[in-house]
């Protein structure tokens, strides 16, 4: 990561610049980065401290994966944080598979489809302003920021009650296109693609390349996309967290349960207890709650070097 | 922030392909898709609420402009203040705490002192990936005496434990859950800014005689300014728009969680069991600017350089 000209455009920044300065030139040579001379001794009693963090951060999913191996008999007579009676893991994944026709793998694929358009469109449009922003001096450049700006900080409950009687004059709601184009915008993707844009592409590569004759378009597909890569894995990231994640939205828009996301569907199913003769399938929703996360879970995982590098950049801006 | 001085403006205005032609409507093209979905979905509907605002459904003379009549009613309405009051009291204690443990977990990371410092970041970070229903449903079921860690705390112990979804203590247990969904993310964007910060600037510190407090007061914090502003309006923004978790919540928590709990929940019952759909936009319209004033302050006095 290199720390030179955006850090330098943030006010807080230059004290502490000036003081390196300062420092530099009295103390030793200049290291750089990770690479320090003085290794810090490691404390067994900071990791523990921390430790109860991670304890606190882990223990609700560790009770999740172990109450999804029980029956529901179980569930309500055993000890939360140790498996008890039958190993019901994969009964309780075939059962919320198919309970009630299978409704389950629908509202999976609704999940997938609303991801997929939604995150992905939010993504694609996020990686275009951004490149634009950075990239580019045309008439309202100035305002776009500032509106988008601002927009990040209106709540988006406030607009939901206006969009949804808009999206019912227009014979949206109801429909997928009513969770998919509200999914479409994000405005710290926006920023994030911006700021990551202005350090990623060398200006002078793209005048080498319009000089050599390539159309934008061409431009922007060869050379801007490659370099954009992990802001774009970062942004692509959060909005497919966001719009798996997404209850509010799809709560306001959707009637139908045969449209419903996983987060709507799990809540039905924990809401039919409370219903006069609804059955009670606690043991599904819990199971159903584990296979609805494990997705989001190991995509984080898998591509944690990608978002870091991404959000670093995004937060040396802040 | 600072729109101006953006270090691509500069450079962009340096190319001598720029030079020629001046400003070009180039970059139009690659930031129209997003400004028409932009303008359908976030200025529209501001637009309309504006517009709704102003109008009454009445039962003789059906659609009637009445002015300021809602804001009117607005300010005068208990129910609204208090759900605001109860949001605030939220922030104030549940933002605080969230932000200082992120802090310290990331300072604890950051220092290299820890044994497994990957596996505390992924993990710590991990709870953001749950979606707040699965979030609010697992820790329900937890706080819950049937079947759920505090009843068996209870059944082995004795009634030790006090009704974490009763009255008094539900919202104490809504920060809880929010606590644990986004202490990782936040930290993870203090993390991330600390990361930058170069570490030559520590050791000359060091060798100057300072010690880690001092260090992190003194260069740390300064120096990562930008991301704690950053996180404090986020989690400003989000204290006043609770919605998910007490909805939620409400299932499990009949009693404790009235229709009027947090300003959302109030506007969202207005305007789907209310069908007071004008009154219900008068409302978001006021929460929207109470929360764009108080980022804005925040922001402000965040980005002074003498705080």
């Amino acid at each position: 990561m290199s720390t030179s000209a955006p850090a330098s455009s943030r006010p807080g920044a230059s004290g502490a610049r000036s003081a390196a300065v300062r420092l530099r030139t009295r103390g030793r040579p200049q290291q750089r980065g990770a690479q320090s001379g003085i290794t810090p001794r490691r404390s067994v009693l900071l990791t523990l401290l921390t430790g109860l963090v991670l304890i606190y951060s882990l223990v609700p999913l560790l009770w999740l994966a172990i109450n999804a191996t029980k029956t529901q008999q179980d569930l309500f007579n055993s000890f939360g944080l140790w498996f008890s009676g039958d190993f019901a893991l994969f009964a309780n994944i075939a059962e919320t598979l198919t309970y009630d026709g299978g409704i389950f793998g629908r509202w999976l694929l609704n999940t997938v489809l609303y991801v997929v358009l939604g995150a992905g469109g939010a993504t694609l449009l996020a990686v275009l302003g951004g490149y634009a922003l950075a990239k580019f001096d045309f008439p309202g450049r100035r305002a776009i920021f500032a509106i988008v700006i601002g927009a990040v900080a209106v709540p988006g409950t406030a607009l939901a009650v206006p969009t949804f009687l808009m999206f019912s004059e227009m014979g949206l709601t109801n429909t997928p296109w009513a969770v998919i184009i509200p999914s479409l915008i994000s405005p710290f993707g926006l920023y994030l693609m911006w700021v990551f844009a202005a350090q990623a592409i060398p200006d002078d590569l793209l005048e080498a390349a319009r000089i050599d004759g390539s159309g934008e378009l061409r431009t922007f597909v060869r050379i801007a996309m490659p370099l954009l890569g992990p802001g774009t894995v970062t942004v692509a990231l959060f909005t497919m967290v966001a719009t798996w994640n997404n209850y509010f939205l799809p709560l306001i828009m959707l009637k139908n349960p045969d449209w419903y996301p996983l987060t709507l569907g799990l809540n039905a199913w924990n809401e039919q207890a409370a219903t006069a003769g609804g059955e009670a399938v606690f043991d599904l929703v819990i199971t159903g709650s584990l296979l609805s996360i494990v997705p989001l879970i190991i995509a984080f995982l898998l591509l944690q070097r990608f978002w870091q590098s991404g959000m670093a950049a995004g937060s040396v801006k802040g | 922030m600072t729109t101006p001085a953006a270090p691509a403006t500069v450079a962009a205005a340096a190319s001598p392909w720029r030079l020629r032609s001046g400003r070009s409507w180039m970059g139009w093209a690659f930031i129209g898709p997003f400004m028409a979905v932009f303008a359908l979905v976030f200025l529209a509907p501001i637009a309309y609420s504006l517009y709704l605002s102003l109008f009454q459904d009445r039962l003789i003379g059906g659609n009637t402009f009445v002015g300021m009549d809602n804001y009117a009613q607005a300010l005068t309405d208990t129910q609204f203040w208090s759900a605001l009051s109860r949001v605030s009291l939220f922030l104030a204690i549940q933002v605080p705490i969230m932000l200082s443990i992120a802090l310290l977990v990331a300072l604890a990371i950051d220092s290299g002192r820890l044994y497994g410092r990957d596996f505390f970041r992924i993990s710590i970070f991990l709870p953001y990936a749950v979606p707040a229903v699965v979030a609010t449903l697992m820790w329900g079921f937890i706080y819950g005496n049937r079947f759920g860690l505090v009843g068996n705390i209870n059944d082995g112990l004795g009634p030790t434990v006090p009704d974490l979804l009763s009255p008094d203590l539900v919202l104490a247990s809504i920060g809880n859950i929010v606590t644990w969904e986004f202490v990782g993310y936040n930290m993870l964007i203090f993390y991330s800014a600390l990361r930058v910060v170069p570490h030559s600037l520590y050791e000359a510190a060091q060798i100057d005689g300072a010690g880690q407090f001092r260090i992190i007061t003194a260069i740390k914090l300064p120096a990562i300014r930008g991301a704690l502003v950053i996180a404090t309006i986020f989690s400003i923004i989000g204290s006043f728009q609770l919605f998910n978790e007490p909805s939620i919540l409400q299932k499990l928590a009949p009693n404790a969680i009235t229709t009027d709990f947090t300003p959302n929940l109030y506007t969202y019952s207005l305007a789907f069991s209310g069908q007071q759909h004008n009154y219900a936009a008068t409302v978001a319209i006021i929460m929207g600017l109470i929360t764009m004033v108080i980022a804005y302050a925040v922001q402000l006095r965040g980005m002074r350089k003498d705080v």
